[in-house]
């Protein structure tokens, strides 16, 4: 049985459905993510799931227990805010004992507690200071023991991270994963940030309009993705129209219009299908001249422009008549921003299963 | 100096203001204090010219007279508890209506603030007027309210001209002056707070006072001196509806300067109302320091 069934799960505002038939199953100890766009429902969920909000159909179960039946404050489940609703009135010692009293627990297990939480989470020296005087790495660490002192048995996080800067977010990523490895209590992850979800989760749901388009490992969402929102939401993508001409269980073969035959892989489509060729820049191979593999699309065409990014160059390839290829090239040699400049002849090639055709 | 032209060219004039209307009146009080009454009402003069020249013409004898008489700090003590009460009740009264507002669709929230200080289009006297009438022994709510306790064998009890007259209507003027800055304060309180409150276990009861309380303390300290200063002071409130029984210091400080014309006396009652507020505000704010520094 799972941690946390969810069965079709729905809510309504007025004309706007939020959240539309979700269902899902969270495993006790993973660390599983909603991702998806803003007004994609995730938030919605997981307030229904800490119960702010309730659904208008459907059901949750925790440990097989419905959740309806149990008051939001009695749930054991808490947490984080996006704000990380700290009370400012009380000093961050203060703040993580709250939950702790809320259950009336002696004062001698509480100070135990929380000197004990203070150090898990290096704060030890900031426990009698209040919320307004830390830092926000430090605000978010106080918010997470807050959250986690009590042990719950799912904790929520509402785009924890979102306020802080880039460095800082990067090293809380690695925080959190350790974190929730330690701890082992199940997390659920909302956040809008793909490479954040990627990192992070055990698995993913991608949302969008309040359904679910994909639910799986970050490494299938990235590679396999099964539709074009989820293959152009997470990272970039090459989206090309295309048509099936010859359908194959291991490989088939697209019709390009400007650019031709090209093999790539959907055990599912059939022969005249519609739909588009999602190709990940970064398999693109690309140079000046290519010795393509025998299991590899090869097409000659001409740089048409090119971004510098630094770690690598990013060349938009014009392959046939308006078709353009991106493709990545590391930066792996120094002092060269550049190998090719716009208009020069290229090659690019790519194995026929980096290529997913998208069926519509 | 022209760095500090645009400065004291915004600050000068309130300044200035103060200077003229406050301070200076202020010291000329606490002067007239300390001079004797004229012959005919008014001040005597400052400077006495007698054979061996000029020499100051000042007295403690106001004080004195205060000092001596119990029934001056009787009164003191009475109008001490009266604003007592009223801030009490007004604060009773005040927060959960503005909590309410606070809380109310932020679409209505403008209507209702305005419909607190609504009666503040009409003239305050013609207010206390009204009361009069609401209170006097013909009127449909003392017929009610007698007719009432009638029925338990008690009554008829007269309302107009008593201390309860006087505190009902001081809290129906100063209820306003407690619920906007009340209001101030709640409506600026994240609601994810109460989220978090409950989401880590908190019960309604717990959440009102363990983070919404708390949290409102600068708007209940605001409320209190704004309701509590004003009715030390005030006058008309019993002078309309509290006959001879309800009389507060405001009241003896009017008579002192318009009827007895005792000048001097009228100021130094002043003076030591004014430094009974500022010691009981001062303890207040001092107290209220105390706690927020985390000593409790």
């Amino acid at each position: 049985m799972a941690l946390l069934e969810i069965r079709n799960i729905v809510r309504r505002f007025g004309d706007f459905t939020a959240v539309d038939g979700v269902s899902m199953d969270i495993e006790a100890g993973e660390f599983f993510t909603l991702l998806g766009p803003s007004g994609c429902g995730k938030t919605t969920l997981l307030r229904m799931i800490a119960g702010f909000d309730s659904p208008q159909s459907g059901e949750m179960l925790l440990d097989g227990k419905d959740l309806a039946s149990i008051a939001p404050e009695k749930r054991p489940i808490h947490t984080v805010f996006q704000s990380y609703a700290l009370f400012p009135h009380m000093t961050v010692a203060e703040n993580i004992a709250f939950p702790l009293r809320m259950r009336k627990l002696g004062k001698g297990e509480i100070g135990e507690r929380v000197r004990q939480s203070l150090e898990d989470v290096r704060l030890a020296d900031r426990g009698g200071r209040y919320p307004g005087e830390l830092s926000g790495g430090q605000r978010q660490r106080v918010a997470l023991a807050r959250a986690l002192v009590n042990r719950p048995r799912l904790l929520l996080l509402d785009e924890p991270l979102a306020a802080l800067d880039m460095k800082l977010r990067e090293q809380m990523q690695l925080e959190l994963i350790n974190l929730q490895k330690e701890v082992g209590i199940t997390f659920i992850y909302v956040t809008h940030d793909q490479t954040e979800a990627l990192a992070l989760s055990h698995r993913i749901a991608v949302m969008n309009g309040g359904k679910v388009e994909q639910l799986d490992e970050p490494s299938k969402i990235y590679d396999s993705p099964k539709n074009r929102f989820v293959a152009d939401f997470i990272g970039t993508c090459n989206l090309i129209d295309a048509e099936v001409s010859v359908a194959g269980e291991e490989k088939m073969v697209l019709q390009i219009r400007g650019l031709g035959e090209v093999a790539a892989r959907n055990p599912g489509a059939i022969g005249g299908a519609k739909g588009i060729l999602a190709l990940r820049p970064e398999k693109v191979r690309i140079a000046a001249q290519l010795a393509p593999e025998s299991d590899e699309n090869h097409f000659k065409g001409r740089v048409h422009d090119f971004l510098y990014m630094g770690d690598v160059t990013v060349y938009i390839v014009e392959v046939g008549e308006g078709v353009h290829i991106e493709a990545l090239l590391p930066n792996s040699t120094a002092g060269r921003p550049r190998i090719l400049a716009v208009g020069d002849p290229v090659e690019i090639a790519w194995r026929y299963d980096a290529g997913t055709f998208l069926d519509g | 100096m022209a760095k500090h032209l645009g400065k004291w060219l915004i600050s000068g004039p309130p300044v200035l203001y103060l200077i003229v209307f406050f301070v200076i009146p202020t010291c000329i009080m606490v002067l007239a204090s300390f001079r004797y009454a004229g012959e005919y009402g008014g001040l005597a003069p400052v400077l006495l010219h007698d054979t061996s020249g000029a020499h100051l013409n000042l007295t403690l004898e106001s004080y004195h007279e205060f000092f001596s008489d119990f029934i001056y700090s009787w009164l003191f003590i009475k109008t001490l508890v009266y604003a007592l009460v009223t801030t009490f009740c007004c604060l009773l009264m005040a927060y959960p209506l503005a909590l309410l507002i606070a809380r109310s669709a932020s679409k209505y929230r403008d209507l209702l603030v305005l419909l607190v200080i609504l009666p503040f289009w009409s003239n305050f006297l013609i207010r206390i007027y009204a009361w009069m009438i609401l209170l006097g022994p013909q009127s449909a709510f003392s017929a009610a309210l007698n007719g009432f306790l009638g029925i338990f064998g008690v009554g008829p009890v007269r309302l107009l001209f008593t201390p309860f007259a006087v505190v009902l209507c001081l809290i129906y003027v100063q209820l306003p002056f407690m619920v906007l800055p009340l209001y101030a304060n709640l409506e600026k309180h994240d609601p994810a707070l109460l989220d978090a409150a409950q989401d880590l276990g908190a019960n309604a009861w717990q959440r009102f006072w363990r983070v919404t309380f708390p949290l409102s303390l600068p708007g209940i300290y605001a409320g209190i001196a704004l309701v509590f200063v004003p009715v030390l002071g005030i006058f008309a409130v019993p002078d309309i509806l509290g006959g001879t029984r309800g009389i507060m210091i405001g009241n003896l400080i009017k008579q002192e300067f318009l009827e007895a014309r005792d000048w001097p006396f009228g100021s130094a009652l002043s003076i030591m109302l004014t430094i009974g507020a500022m010691i009981i505000v001062g303890g207040a704010a001092l107290f209220a320091g105390r706690r927020r520094n985390g000593d409790v």
